[in-house]
């Protein structure tokens, strides 16, 4: 005799939320060789499933050889009227002329004819701090200066925001997808860079803005990403003790400061880092080599606070090195190539077959250990 | 008649990809995800039994849609890069093989028919398979047969050239993994079979049991693991004609068994 399981059908709730993740992808060219923004913008663009079209951007080394001495201030000014955007602009002036010599300012040219919602002003401005910065002697160097600075525009200065600061770099970022602020800034037409990081959104969290699209940055430290960093709250807190004010609304923020301290103010070597914000589990350091044991388990302890939860996959570029790291069980996909003296990273290896069909090499890094291009000329960067 | 469509430097040395002018052909430039599917799956309608696709970039779910009630197959090749959870789903005797490298999610919560990969494949691969056989010549990437699942009749199989990176296996409830480690770099994943329940996998080599979930018994094989890894390992080869005669080598080689000690390894983490 036959039964029948009756499945009883209880209404599900579906989520309702379109799950995707964001599209990351990094080329350098490690011989130093300038090449515009075409091949960058087609790769990420393959990769647009991946985003929602609320965030896009780009950062560039190199692309500034005649201001390669002055940092590089990008500025967006998001006021809701033309107005409210230039009272920024003019606050925020009034801040710099104070503080820096400006020795050149112009908006940042765009494209009307792509259509962006509800783009802000962009300005430029290349400075140095004014002579006597640090005449105080409590600074400790000039970095830190900038740093502070960025810091009081940011969380001071309503509508005033510096997205990019870096000498002979810059990002360029914006609501839309990669591509289309690609072509609103001209990426391709404008700059050559030797190495370029660019992302693709898609935000899960926060609302989407201009401010807080990727890459996030602080001086030449960039940072693009993909995941969700769910110890956002302990890295924020911890990283304000150090006189960083996270004012973005968006978790990378977090990211770009913590390598900032690391990488720039300690002067850690990376793989030191690598373990700081990916460190191993336990489990996994309790069958290490007992030195390594001590180094990995001070590491906790001092950098707990420090530790990126939740899956990511990032790729942090500075001047003349491009880092790609996930977290330690790799939650966030990541593949590496090289093809000749181009080093690329990407969520994706089609994207990258897209603009590299041959490659030299092709892998998948480890959950928590750093892929890095260097920069190993740099005579033709400064052509 | 053929003409190389690309070619790629490999563990085995340059390949040379030839397309046969005479199978029908899908140009996948510039289309998308759904695009291609539609056109693959109106050709196998329309009494398509072989179809080549031609520069594939990143489209996902390839192989998805082909399901029909008379059962109709196709035999797919690829050239290129597919997307994502290639043959997702894919269900009845269809063939899909790629001439380059896959990307994540491969045969993900595939029920049957068989994919040969000539090159590597990323994450999550065979993820949630419950049938059908998968083939890759090179390495994978983490979560591989990820909560692999078999039932009655329906057992998939998963054999690997390379090795996998970590979480091998994890949370596996059935079907037959095998990992060759064809370059012997020897197995470096951690966390293999961590929440396995079922089926079984197989390591050329050996592996350490610090390298292995509290769920997993690693043991010498049998007899009659012999006679599965013979079969497989035969079919692999087939495959991948230039390591066929490296079969006596391979076949003879040592393997470890991983299988689960329990059906329910977390009873004692439920309260009910």
């Amino acid at each position: 005799m036959g039964f029948e399981i009756i499945m009883p059908r209880i209404r599900r709730e579906l989520y309702n939320k379109e799950i995707c993740a964001c599209s990351i992808f990094g080329a350098m060219n490690q011989g130093g060789e300038r090449v515009s923004a075409s091949g960058v913008m087609k790769a990420i663009a393959n990769m647009r499933v991946r985003g929602n079209g609320l965030g896009g951007g780009f950062a560039a080394y190199g692309i500034y050889p005649d201001y390669k001495d002055y940092y590089a201030f990008h500025l967006m000014f998001t006021g809701k009227s033309p107005q409210a955007k230039q009272e920024a602009k003019l606050e925020l002036e009034d801040f710099l002329s104070s503080r820096f010599d400006v020795v050149n300012d112009e908006e940042i040219p765009h494209d009307d004819e792509v259509k962006l919602r509800d783009p802000p002003l962009v300005w430029r401005y290349f400075v140095l701090p004014k002579e006597g910065w640090d005449d105080s002697g409590i600074v400790p160097s000039e970095g830190d200066y900038i740093a502070d600075q960025i810091m009081a525009v940011n969380a001071g200065i309503d509508n005033a925001y510096v997205f990019s600061s870096g000498k002979n770099m810059g990002c360029f970022k914006g609501v839309g997808y990669p591509e289309e602020v690609g072509e609103y800034f001209m990426l391709d037409r404008m700059y050559r860079a030797h190495t370029w990081t660019a992302h693709g959104r898609f935000p899960t969290n926060t609302r989407a803005w201009w401010g807080g699209a990727h890459p996030f940055s602080l001086l030449d430290t960039t940072v693009v990403h993909n995941g969700e960093v769910s110890s956002y709250g302990t890295n924020r807190w911890y990283l304000e003790m150090y006189g960083y004010a996270c004012t973005l609304q968006t978790d990378t923020e977090v990211i770009a400061y913590a390598a900032d301290l690391l990488m720039r103010r300690q002067k850690l070597p990376l793989e030191v880092v690598a373990k700081i914000l990916a460190p191993p589990i336990w489990n996994s350091i309790d069958r290490l080599p007992e030195k390594e044991r001590k180094l990995l388990t001070t590491l906790r302890m001092v950098y707990g606070p420090l530790l990126m939860n939740g899956p990511f996959a990032v790729i942090i570029g500075t001047t003349g090195r491009m880092i790609g790291l996930t977290d330690r069980i790799r939650l966030r996909p990541i593949t590496a190539a090289t093809r000749g003296e181009t080093f690329y990273i990407s969520s994706e290896e089609a994207s990258i077959r897209l603009i590299s069909p041959e490659l030299d090499r092709v892998w998948t890094p480890n959950g928590g250990e750093p892929v890095v291009a260097e920069l190993k000329s740099t005579k033709k960067v400064l052509i | 008649m053929a003409r190389a469509v690309t070619s790629e430097p490999g563990i085995f040395g340059a390949r040379q990809y030839y397309q046969n002018v005479e199978i029908p052909s899908i140009d996948a430039r510039g289309l998308e995800t759904r695009e291609l599917n539609d056109q693959l799956r109106e050709l196998m309608l329309s009494g398509g039994k072989r179809v080549q696709i031609t520069n594939v970039c990143g489209q996902r779910y390839i192989g998805t849609r082909l399901y029909t009630p008379e059962h109709l197959e196709m035999e797919i090749e690829i050239f290129g890069t597919p997307g994502n959870d290639l043959a997702a789903f894919l269900y009845g005797h269809h063939k899909i093989t790629v001439h380059g490298n896959a990307q994540d999610g491969v045969g993900n919560t595939m029920d049957d028919g068989e994919v040969v990969i000539d090159g590597r494949a990323g994450d999550v691969l065979g993820f949630s398979m419950r049938g059908g056989e998968i083939y890759v010549r090179e390495g994978c990437g983490y979560r591989t047969a990820l909560h692999m699942k078999e039932y009655d009749g329906k057992r998939p199989v998963l054999v690997v050239g390379g090795t996998s990176q970590d979480f091998l296996g994890e949370y596996m409830a059935g079907g037959i993994v095998i990992i060759l480690d064809m370059e012997v770099q020897s197995h470096k994943a951690n966390f293999i079979g961590t929440g396995m329940h079922g089926g079984v996998i197989y390591l050329r080599g050996d592996v350490d049991q610090s390298q292995v979930g509290d769920q997993v018994e690693i043991s010498p094989v049998d007899e009659a693991d012999r006679t599965v890894l013979d079969d497989y390992v035969s079919r692999f080869l087939e495959r991948f004609p230039e390591v066929e005669k490296r079969k006596y080598e391979i076949l003879n080689s040592q393997f470890v068994k991983l299988a689960p000690r329990s059906k329910r390894p977390y009873s004692d983490l439920y309260a009910y």
